[in-house]
């Protein structure tokens, strides 16, 4: 067969012209993978031989006690801390351990802090703006304009978290809650693969915790969720799966009915609470 | 297009609108009115204001870096002397053969020290627009260079406040030295002539005022551009809250890098409108004093505003200039308390006194803000 008539068969689809996909690559099942990652501050092991594992689309809660190594894993993902052993992969292409902040946050992994962070200076509608999935680099940031489809994309998301109406006040006076969701709304502009969020009810009402809670639920299956929290009754509202840790290794792994009724998870976490 | 876009605002527009109505009055001030006339601006008061502009378009350059991006750097003096010798020793080589030695290629301090050839480092600079070039890149790539360091360490805060202090002071000895080609301590002086035009004539003078308004004015404009463009509220998240703009995908010491470069170019521009105003460049401009002075007119002034730079360089030196005419002595104490005092009792500066900055965003949501957080 000749060239010609390869170039000009009806049936092919050439490579670049089928649409470019996120470069993570989930075939095999996770979206994240760490394996025997060690961590240690001056002889203190934050994280001991932790193997997790998070599926594509899955919403995942991990709880534990203080000091327990979560916030370290997260910085272990984001890149701002780098383990002394152990690798960590996103898809099964992309080693996180190779990237820097930055990179790691333009692949698709957002991270919603323990304390809410968000931009106080600037409005409710600028902070959605900056973390919007966009060329990030110095001279495009500075010649960026604001087209219709952004805005359209910043309200659809200011809708999502309920600060339609705020979406010009600055993000300073927001309350507690408020600024708890700006931050996750930031997440979601960034159109991540894979959301990382510490605490994301502490210091909420009864009522912006449920709402929380749909708006996680909502996001589990377009999105992978991982979920670092305290509060129990919290986690046993939106968990399917819950990775109990306790310091610095995985403890227990399974159903929030599985882990509360696993007798090490009692001894020491809920235990404690009981 | 993110330079034209300050020029659609009020604000830039009524900076503009001041500032060339104050070169036009000065101006025709000085040309018509005659001598003996009360409303007579004198060559030396043009001079003055001058000198009061290239300080201004210096403090707008700290406030762009300070205000808007967090960083404090106590060493834009360095860059402001950058450009000020890259402009002395054009006019240098300008003086040709009209040195007390007549040397036609050696400025007299050379011939002095037995120097038999010019530098390799002073080839080039017989040209204005190598020299012109030079103004922007020498400050520009110091900063370059510096900022890339600094930067990428994530040196922030106190420590690259110290480190740019040390920075000046650093090169201030280096400048002292004579060994360094720059004239030592006398530094660069007895300039005569500027692209044609004598120096000591008033037309000249006043030529120099305007050029200086105008570069001012092209430099409030480029800050303004940069602030209020998307990477204008990148700098400002990476002030406020640096991690969460780098887990945002930016590469915050970029950001900084492209800031700071900018800036110190605007300091060089201001450096080198400066010498032939004032007719020399010596390594006291250097000196750790004369960068924190500028953070202090910024402070005063009022941050983060740019204009009030502007407002805070004018009127303090102004001040200055009265306060050591009256009282020598008594300066740097009235400095010092007008700084305590505003810092105190005016936290946004004078500008934050003349206008209620932010009014149009914080003001008219926040009654609204919190009702509906309530």
């Amino acid at each position: 067969m000749s060239i010609f008539q390869e170039l000009t068969n009806r049936d092919q689809v050439f490579e670049f012209l089928t649409p470019a996909t996120s470069p993570v690559d989930v075939r095999h099942g996770p979206i994240l993978y760490l394996e025997d990652v060690n961590v240690s501050f001056d002889g203190f092991k934050a994280i001991n031989n932790l193997n997790l594992t998070i599926d594509d689309g899955e919403l995942r809660c991990i709880i534990g006690p203080n000091g327990a190594g979560k916030t370290t894993m997260m910085d272990i993902i984001t890149g701002k801390t780098r383990p002394d052993t152990g690798s960590v992969w996103f898809g099964s292409r992309h080693n996180l351990l190779t990237l820097s902040e930055p990179d790691i946050a333009s692949l698709g992994i957002g991270r919603k802090f323990q304390k809410p962070t968000v931009f106080e200076a600037l409005t409710v509608f600028e902070n959605l703006e900056l973390a919007m999935a966009a060329d990030k680099r110095v001279f495009p940031t500075l010649t960026a304009l604001m087209k219709p489809e952004y805005r359209e994309r910043i309200d659809e998301v200011l809708e999502m978290i309920g600060l339609k109406e705020l979406h010009h006040a600055l993000a300073g006076i927001l309350s507690h809650g408020q600024k708890q969701w700006l931050e996750i709304g930031m997440l979601l502009m960034q159109k991540p693969r894979l959301l990382l969020v510490d605490e994301p009810v502490a210091g909420m009402t009864e009522q912006e915790m449920e709402r929380t809670a749909e708006l996680l639920i909502s996001l589990a299956g377009k999105q992978s969720v991982v979920v670092v929290e305290h509060d129990m009754g919290f986690v046993r509202s939106i968990a399917r799966k819950v990775t109990v840790l306790h310091q610095g290794s995985v403890l227990a792994e399974g159903s929030m009915d599985q882990v509360s009724n696993h007798p090490d998870v009692i001894k020491v976490y809920l235990g404690e609470e009981a | 297009m993110w330079l034209t876009r300050p020029l659609q605002e009020r604000s830039t527009r009524i900076f503009l609108g001041v500032l060339f109505a104050a070169l036009a009055i000065v101006s025709v001030l000085h040309v018509f009115m005659p001598q003996d006339s009360a409303l007579y601006v004198s060559a030396y008061t043009v001079t003055l204001l001058g000198k009061y502009l290239c300080y201004a378009l210096l403090a707008v350059a700290v406030d762009l870096v300070w205000g808007y991006l967090g960083i404090l750097s106590l060493g834009h003096g360095a860059f402001f002397a950058l450009g000020g010798y890259a402009m002395g020793m054009y006019l240098m080589r300008q003086i040709g053969d009209r040195g007390v030695y007549g040397d036609p290629i050696l400025p007299d301090f050379m011939v002095f020290l037995n120097w038999q050839e010019l530098p390799w480092y002073w080839l080039g600079f017989d040209m204005a627009w190598f020299a012109f070039i030079m103004v922007l890149l020498a400050p520009g790539l110091l900063a370059l260079v510096f900022g890339f360091l600094a930067f990428r360490s994530r040196v922030t805060g106190v420590y690259l406040s110290i480190i740019t202090q040390a920075l000046t002071f650093a090169l201030m000895l280096a400048f002292f030295r004579n060994e360094m080609g720059f004239g030592g301590n006398n530094g660069l002086t007895d300039f005569k002539d500027i692209l044609g035009f004598d120096l000591r004539t008033d037309a000249t003078r006043l030529g120099l005022f305007i050029a200086t308004g105008i570069a001012l004015a092209i430099g409030y404009v480029i800050c303004r551009g940069i602030v209020t463009s998307k990477l204008g509220r990148v700098s400002v998240a990476c002030r406020d809250a640096e991690a969460r703009t780098r887990f945002l995908g930016y590469r915050v010491e970029r950001v900084q890098l492209f800031v700071f470069v900018v800036s110190a170019m605007l300091a060089g521009v201001a450096g080198a409108l400066y010498v032939p105003q004032v007719g020399i460049i010596n390594p006291s401009e250097f000196s750790p004093l004369f960068s924190i002075e500028i953070v202090v007119w910024v402070a005063l002034g009022g941050r983060a505003t740019l204009y009030g730079a502007v407002i805070g360089a004018i009127l303090v030196n102004y001040g200055k200039t009265v306060f050591t005419g009256i009282m020598p002595d008594a300066w740097l104490f009235a400095l010092g308390g007008l700084f305590v005092l505003v810092t105190v009792f005016l936290p946004k500066g004078i500008a934050g006194l003349l206008f209620k900055p932010g009014k149009s965003r914080d003001a008219s949501n926040t009654p609204s803000a919190q009702e509906a957080a309530a």
